[in-house]
């Protein structure tokens, strides 16, 4: 064991009275040598922040739940308690509706100029920023990620996008349009009123800067419901966003479960649009919500089972790292994550053997420890579910070429796993396992790749890796996914769109295009009487 | 103070110049209307010019005299530019487009360094405003809560901007791929007017800097005050030396020599037309460098029967009147339909009388002095030849005061379309009252116009609003507004006013050069 000896990161007097509820790790470390293990397991570290906010925020204000009734969220490093957070159901939701209703309909939010707007998203921004390291804190306690990716990567990119769509605020453009006939035609977009808005807990935060940046960027009203393994970081931002002027009842947040508070929102006579992140089986049903309720649109980000395309040219260093970092960024836990590692069969072995050194050299630990690129993964729930894929995955036949168990004896970490020799039909290579599991697949020529990489019921991203302009070309434009990455992957910039194809979702975030999502299109037609010109 | 004195202010004043959009952001900067007064006249920081991020004096080592339009008084000596200093300032300019950070960092983090620039411009609000009102005689209160405030928002829209220049994806016709690269043009050349000194520095250099070019300003040698202090908080936001250089100095001298520089590779010149030609001309004979030029108007506003005459006389006063008439698009031409057209007249030779003409840094002042005697000259000619040429004098029609260069605004009636104060851009307070019978007449008179800047409709009809809005010939129409100015409005001139826009992504294309990519695709399942 590497690392015994752990020097907090973390002054001590922010340690929150909550903390007491964690109970103290027993056990001694594990025999597992192979995996780098820069923290140790057994002591978490304090993480540097109060949890302020635990209560439901509706209409401006901080309340508890209709019903009284709280859910615990846990430190997926212990399974222990972090918080009681307030759990709310369908009353609560018809509440955080009626206040975003009346702040759409009646409040200052759409009637302000986008300048306004803008300017408020800017502040904010400002404000996140001043607070980044409490945030990025509460970010790696609730969701397990390493806090230095939360402060390094996660609150940049949210910064990002909201000062991106700030700018958006004041561009939103309609047209005029040349019609036949003696007509005068405008499009006016329009704020489509409410939406209710539902994120997962892989990316807590950038999911809440994807849905609520264009929504409010075109000047919308939102309800807003968090995962229940991860309810705290949204809920201090939303504190935040009231302090730089945002107007109450505009950004409304429902934190609770997906069969009550969720369905509620789906199925809410009064929601306008819907957008929903998280899996293919959970978008079924809220399209199923939405079509029998009152057609509300809806946009779907969903599962993948993303290829990511090593052809025989690559510098095979170089993929090896971009692979990895492609299938482990998160704990696996991405919705874009390369979880089908296609290698081109003259470069297969030399990549089995580094994509297996590169993963026993993967720094598994403590979240808040410097140095660990892997943290637990987010609940109990999931972390059995990988387990027994990576059960399957040696049932049918595939090469276990290192990982495979659990990783310490404490909370939900996984060993860093890599599994070759896999075929198209094994449920490792179909499902999507949405943890640290590298799938490798051999493959001969380009034609073959293609049909292979498109014969899932996903399309949601993909990787190219080639230095041969002609394969990158033929590649990008035969997958059927939303995203091919070329000689990269997982480049989430503010501006670029992302979504998916076939069974991987509808609609696309981010980007010009996310605005669509929140904006109803108006066509004004007027009769012209001697126009000078048409 | 010798300007005259009208207890009454005028409802027009209340009127924002630049819709209502201005008077919100004014209430977001903390302006402070009773705080005028106590404000002193700044102290001037900087004097030379603006060259690679240092403030140097002119080659030649020679200076000019900046002159306070309310005394005649010399404000300071400015170090003056001419070819030589031009050259130098291409070189550094050049240096940071082909090698320096600017063009290569991303737009998101050119819009971070705009973002902040525009934080330092906003804390030094009160003093840029003052700059201009010292150096051109702008009114101190409407530079703070409209021209400043509107400079700043324009900023802050190109810094959003600066992310989101988008080309396309081509469809095209056989088995090729293409795309479309928009690519910063280069150096860039602004050559900028005197009347809105501050606001014109950011509406020229806020798309180029979002476009990733660098560039040589030259502001009028009227008002080379808030240019200068402008660059210097570009330099403490970030925006690395070279991308913004300062030449002041003259027309015939650094002007010229910027629009016949082999190694600019855009020019954007606002201000008169004779200037705009020869801009261009210089254009042609050197590199071909690209021209934008937002020139002279003689705009129209048409008032017609059904409009309620008060609310239209005061639009004409402040279409006419604002900023003492030196703006391009000022509504020099006002036609009124005979219906109305007696009640409008008397009730715009009454309400002219509540301008309050005086020292721009008097709270209680609606109109300061005229840019400079030149200027102040030129509009007394003009308002003989008015006189001489048969037209009626309504209103005004004389210097106030025995100091400075301020004028009584003026009204003519009675003015015939082939007059010169119905031909010529006057650039000062003066307008025409015009009646006519019409809608066909209004548009064909409205039209014989070698301008076409802008253009102002007061009606309540819905099909006289749209004829007219299509049929007129210039770049922005206001219906029941005027000077409704916005980041995301386009404007600029038709005919002999101009070409290429101002404000909006129009005016970021300006700056941008246009590539076509395109590649042999094999095997595309789609084409």
């Amino acid at each position: 064991m590497a690392a015994r000896r752990i020097t907090s990161l973390l002054s001590p007097s922010y340690a929150p009275a909550l903390l007491r509820s964690i109970g103290h790790c027993s056990g001694k470390s594990t025999s597992i040598t192979r995996f780098s293990t820069a923290a140790a397991l057994e002591e978490p570290i304090t993480p540097p922040v109060n949890i302020e906010h635990t209560k439901l925020l509706i209409n401006g204000q901080f309340v508890d739940a209709a019903s009284g009734k709280t859910f615990p969220t846990l430190d997926p490093r212990t399974g222990l308690l972090i918080a009681d957070v307030a759990e709310g159901d369908a009353e609560d939701i018809n509440r955080a509706v009626s206040a975003a209703r009346k702040a759409f309909d009646e409040g200052p939010w759409p009637r302000m100029t986008a300048y306004e707007r803008s300017r408020i998203l800017l502040r904010f921004a400002d404000l996140v920023e001043k607070h980044a390291e409490e945030i990025a804190a509460l970010e790696a306690w609730d969701n397990g990620k390493p806090y230095e990716q939360a402060t390094g990567d996660e609150i940049p990119l949210f910064i990002r996008l909201f000062r991106y769509y700030a700018g958006w605020a004041d561009k939103i453009h309609g047209l005029t349009i040349q019609a036949d006939g003696p007509h005068q035609v405008q499009t006016l977009h329009e704020p489509i009123g409410v939406a209710g808005q539902i994120i997962p807990w892989n990316f807590p935060l950038l999911m809440f800067s994807w849905k609520i940046g264009p929504a409010l960027a075109c000047g919308n009203t939102v309800v807003l419901k968090t995962a229940e393994q991860t309810p705290l970081s949204a809920l201090y931002v939303a504190k935040l966003f009231h302090e730089a002027g945002l107007p109450p009842g505009v950004l409304n947040i429902v934190s609770g479960y997906g069969p009550t508070a969720g369905a509620a929102l789906c199925s809410h006579m009064d929601v306008d649009k819907l957008s929903f992140t998280g899996s293919t089986e959970t978008g079924k049903i809220i399209l199923e919500l939405a079509a029998r309720s009152n057609l509300k649109p809806v946009t779907l980000e969903l599962g993948g089972k993303s290829p990511f395309i090593v052809c025989e040219d690559a510098n095979v260093d170089e993929a090896v790292e971009l692979a990895h970092a492609a299938l482990f960024y998160n704990q696996g836990q991405c919705c874009c994550a390369g979880s089908r590692t296609f290698v081109h069969e003259r470069v297969y072995d030399e990549f089995i053997e580094k994509a297996k050194a590169r993963a026993l050299k993967r720094v598994v630990g403590d979240p808040f420890q410097k140095g660990v690129e892997q943290g637990p993964q987010v609940d109990s729930e999931q972390f059995d579910k990988i387990l027994k894929y990576i059960r399957s995955g040696i049932d049918s036949g595939a090469t276990l070429e290192t990982g495979g168990q659990r990783f310490g004896s404490n909370g939900y970490y996984i060993q860093p796993t890599v599994f070759s020799n896999v075929q198209d039909d094994m449920l490792i290579a179909t499902d999507e396992i949405f943890g640290p599991v590298q799938t490798i697949l051999k493959f001969k020529d380009i034609n073959e790749v293609i049909r292979r990489s498109n014969a899932s019921p996903y399309g949601l991203a993909a990787g190219v890796f080639t230095q041969n302009l002609d394969t990158a070309n033929t590649l990008s434009r035969a997958l059927k996914a939303g995203t091919v990455w070329v000689n990269c992957f997982d480049v989430f910039d503010a501006a670029i769109p992302f979504g998916g194809y076939k069974m991987s979702g509808h609609g696309r975030e981010k980007g010009v295009y996310s605005l669509n999502n929140y904006l109803q299109v108006k066509a004004v037609v007027t009769r012209l009487k001697n126009p000078a010109w048409l | 103070m010798p300007a005259k004195r009208i207890a009454s202010r005028l409802t027009y004043n209340e009127h924002t110049y630049l819709s209502l959009t201005i008077s919100k952001i004014m209430a977001e900067t903390h302006i402070n209307g009773n705080s005028i007064s106590s404000l002193k006249i700044p102290k001037i920081k900087f004097t030379k010019l603006f060259i690679n991020g240092e403030f140097v004096d002119s080659v030649s080592g020679r200076t000019f005299e900046t002159i306070d339009p309310r005394t005649e008084e010399k404000i300071a000596d400015i170090a003056e530019g001419d070819g030589v200093d031009v050259d130098l300032a291409v070189k550094a300019a050049r240096v940071a487009f082909d090698h320096g950070p600017w063009p290569r960092m991303s737009g998101s983090e050119r819009g971070r360094i705009m973002m902040k620039f525009v934080d330092l411009v906003e804390e030094n609000l009160e003093e840029i405003a003052a700059l201009d009102a010292i150096d051109v005689g702008k009114v101190l209160s409407q530079g703070k809560t409209r021209e400043v405030p509107f400079g700043i928002s324009v900023l802050r829209y190109y810094a959003g901007a600066a992310d989101k220049i988008h080309g396309k994806t081509l469809k095209l016709s056989s088995q090729l791929q293409g795309y479309t690269l928009y690519e910063p043009i280069g150096v860039v050349g602004h050559i900028i007017p005197w009347n809105f000194p501050v606001g014109m520095f950011f509406f020229k250099t806020g798309p180029a800097l979002a476009a990733g070019c660098t560039m040589v300003v030259k502001p009028a040698e009227q008002s080379p005050l808030s240019a200068l202090y402008c660059a210097h908080l570009a330099k403490l936001a970030g925006v690395p030396d070279g991308v913004i250089n300062v030449i002041t100095g003259y027309g015939p001298t650094a002007g010229a020599a910027i629009s016949s520089h082999m190694d600019i590779d855009c020019v954007s010149f606002t201000g008169s037309t004779e200037v705009g030609r020869l801009i261009m001309q210089a254009a042609a004979t050197s590199n071909l460098k690209s021209v934008s030029l937002e020139l002279g108007g003689k705009s129209p506003l048409i008032i017609f029967d059904d409009v309620d005459v008060d609310s239209a006389v005061n639009l004409a006063l402040m279409g006419g009147f604002a900023n003492k008439g030196e703006y391009c698009v000022c509504s020099s031409r006002i036609f009124v339909q005979e219906g109305i057209y007696d009640e409008f007249v008397t009730k715009i030779a009454r309400n002219s009388k509540g301008i309050t003409v005086g020292d721009p840094f008097e709270p209680s002042t609606i109109q300061g002095p005229q840019a400079d005697k030149a200027q102040y000259e030129k509009v007394l000619s003009y308002i003989e030849h008015g006189k001489r040429q048969g037209a009626t004098l309504l209103s005004g029609g004389k210097p106030c005061g025995e100091k400075g260069y301020y004028i009584e605004p003026t009204i003519f009636t009675n003015v015939k379309d082939d007059m010169l104060i119905a031909t010529d851009e006057i650039f000062g307070p003066v307008i025409c009252v015009i009646k006519f019978k019409t809608i066909e007449e209004a548009i064909a008179r409205a039209n014989s116009s070698t301008y076409g800047l802008a253009a102002g409709i007061a009606t309540k009809d819905l099909n006289i609003a749209n004829i007219v809005s299509r049929s007129i010939r210039a770049g922005i129409v206001w219906i029941n507004c005027y000077l409704a100015f916005d980041a995301d409005a386009p404007y600029g001139g038709y005919k002999m006013s101009g070409f290429g826009r101002e404000f909006g992504m129009d005016a970021l294309y300006k700056y941008l050069q246009v590539k076509s990519v395109v590649t042999p695709i094999h095997n595309s399942p789609w084409l």
